[in-house]
């Protein structure tokens, strides 16, 4: 779980960046707390051929980053 | 949702040329329908923060995009107040962006227009600009931060939209507490209320779209994604399409263009500056009075350090002149006084002592909360 709460552009995206690169996880979950960076990240998941659910709860989202198969 | 936030960035570009010219054809200064730099500017010096006579006068567009953010992030109850991501330190590198954007003589939203103007010292700018984003970018990769924000009370979300709506008050109810140029770029300018209704409505779309003119390039260089980059592209489109329709268009040319020098080093690194520091702080200007409109503390912050920076630009006389012809016919082609050329060096110190301090902090505590 990345958590990228209250980080201002580009951090969320460059964290989940990273991850997709050391790891190449399956599925990856983040936490953001603003709809730019869940429309950030979702462009860059789509982009490494992710797909992106998006949960939100009390004003903050938690999106699941699944690989498409 | 790409193709739709596409539309909506592309939509925004065309409507931030559109509004540039109609606010030029209305009044504002050549090349200068928005200048997000050159208002902030303009603001602090009708308030008496600096003394420069020819730059003076409350311009109505800040507040408005200010507030058009605010309406639109309520609307779409995007609208959050939070703050504490190292508010000192934006102050102060916001107001080293000014600095430099003031060297230059633009925000990198003027230099679009600049070059859609036909300008080819803004495309020195640009160089620039592009220079001070890959430097951030170094930085960035190498774990840079300016840590968290957190929830913060809804005064201080609303602080920045809070001081736009005194401001307007202000200027409707006793304008002569403020100081209006007389001549020079500061007496130009649109009408206040058509000035004032087409930046709410700017505001509001760059709200929607996250229009940022750092952001394009950064995203574009970081992750191949070409969202934003395309609203940079739109303005450009627009504003060249629109000069030519209007007959402003004289060619492309380094020679006498409208607020503008031809001192080439110092277009350059006026921008390195800018692009620097905006990376940085995750936005260009425009994006800070955005995202202060929408309760960012720290941003507003910032945007408060950007009109300190022009205080001092034009105190210490930092901020570049520009290319004049004189009665007798005499070319000059303005530039920076020494002090003006100190202050970017002093500049880029300071954002470099920030970036590597913030970096090193990161690394010292790998695996901690960033």
């Amino acid at each position: 779980m990345i958590d990228a709460r209250g980080l201002s552009c580009p951090m969320p995206v460059v964290m989940v960046q990273n991850e997709v690169k050391k790891s190449s996880p399956d599925e990856l979950k983040v936490q953001v707390d603003s709809m730019v960076c869940v429309e950030n990240i979702t462009r860059f998941a789509n982009s490494k051929k992710y797909e992106v659910e998006v949960t939100k709860k009390d004003g903050e989202f938690e999106l699941t980053l699944k690989k498409q198969k | 949702m790409t193709k739709k936030i596409n539309l909506w960035v592309i939509i925004t570009g065309v409507a931030v040329g559109i509004a540039a010219l109609a606010l030029t054809a209305f009044g504002n200064p050549a090349n200068m329908g928005f200048c997000i730099a050159c208002f902030l500017r303009d603001i602090a010096g009708a308030t008496k923060l600096h003394s420069a006579s020819v730059v003076q006068y409350v311009r109505p567009e800040i507040i408005g995009l200010i507030l058009g953010s605010t309406i639109m992030a309520v609307a779409t109850g995007e609208f959050k107040a939070k703050a504490g991501s190292s508010p000192a330190t934006r102050f102060i590198i916001g107001a080293f962006v000014m600095i430099g954007a003031l060297v230059f003589l633009g925000c990198p939203l003027r230099m679009v227009i600049r070059m859609g103007g036909g300008d080819l010292n803004a495309f020195v700018g640009l160089a620039g600009f592009a220079i001070g984003i890959l430097i951030g970018i170094f930085f960035i990769k190498k774990g840079f931060t300016l840590k968290r924000n957190h929830p913060v009370t809804l005064t201080e979300g609303m602080a920045m939209p809070g001081l736009m709506i005194g401001l307007l008050v202000l200027l409707l109810a006793v304008p002569t507490i403020f100081m209006f140029s007389e001549e020079g770029p500061g007496s130009k300018h649109a009408p206040l209320i058509l000035s004032l209704v087409i930046a709410i409505a700017v505001g509001a779309l760059a709200q929607k779209s996250r229009l940022c003119m750092v952001g394009g390039m950064r995203d574009a260089i970081m992750f191949r994604d070409f969202n934003l980059i395309i609203g940079f592209g739109a303005i450009f489109v627009t504003v060249f399409l629109g000069n030519l329709i209007l007959g402003n268009f004289k060619g492309f040319s380094t020679y006498l263009q409208p607020i503008a020098h031809a001192s080439q080093l110092w277009n350059l690194l006026g921008m390195v500056l800018v692009g620097w520091g905006s990376v940085l702080l995750g936005g260009c200007p425009l994006r800070q009075l955005i995202l202060a409109g929408e309760g960012n503390g720290d941003s507003a912050v910032t945007v408060l350090g950007m009109v300190v920076g022009a205080a001092f630009a034009h105190n210490f006389g930092l901020a570049g002149s520009a290319a004049k012809l004189a009665d007798d016919g005499s070319y000059s082609a303005g530039g920076i006084a020494l002090a003006g050329k100190i202050a970017v060096g002093i500049g880029f110190a300071v954002l470099l002592l920030i970036s590597i301090v913030n970096v090193l902090k990161k690394k010292k505590k790998e695996g901690a909360e960033v």
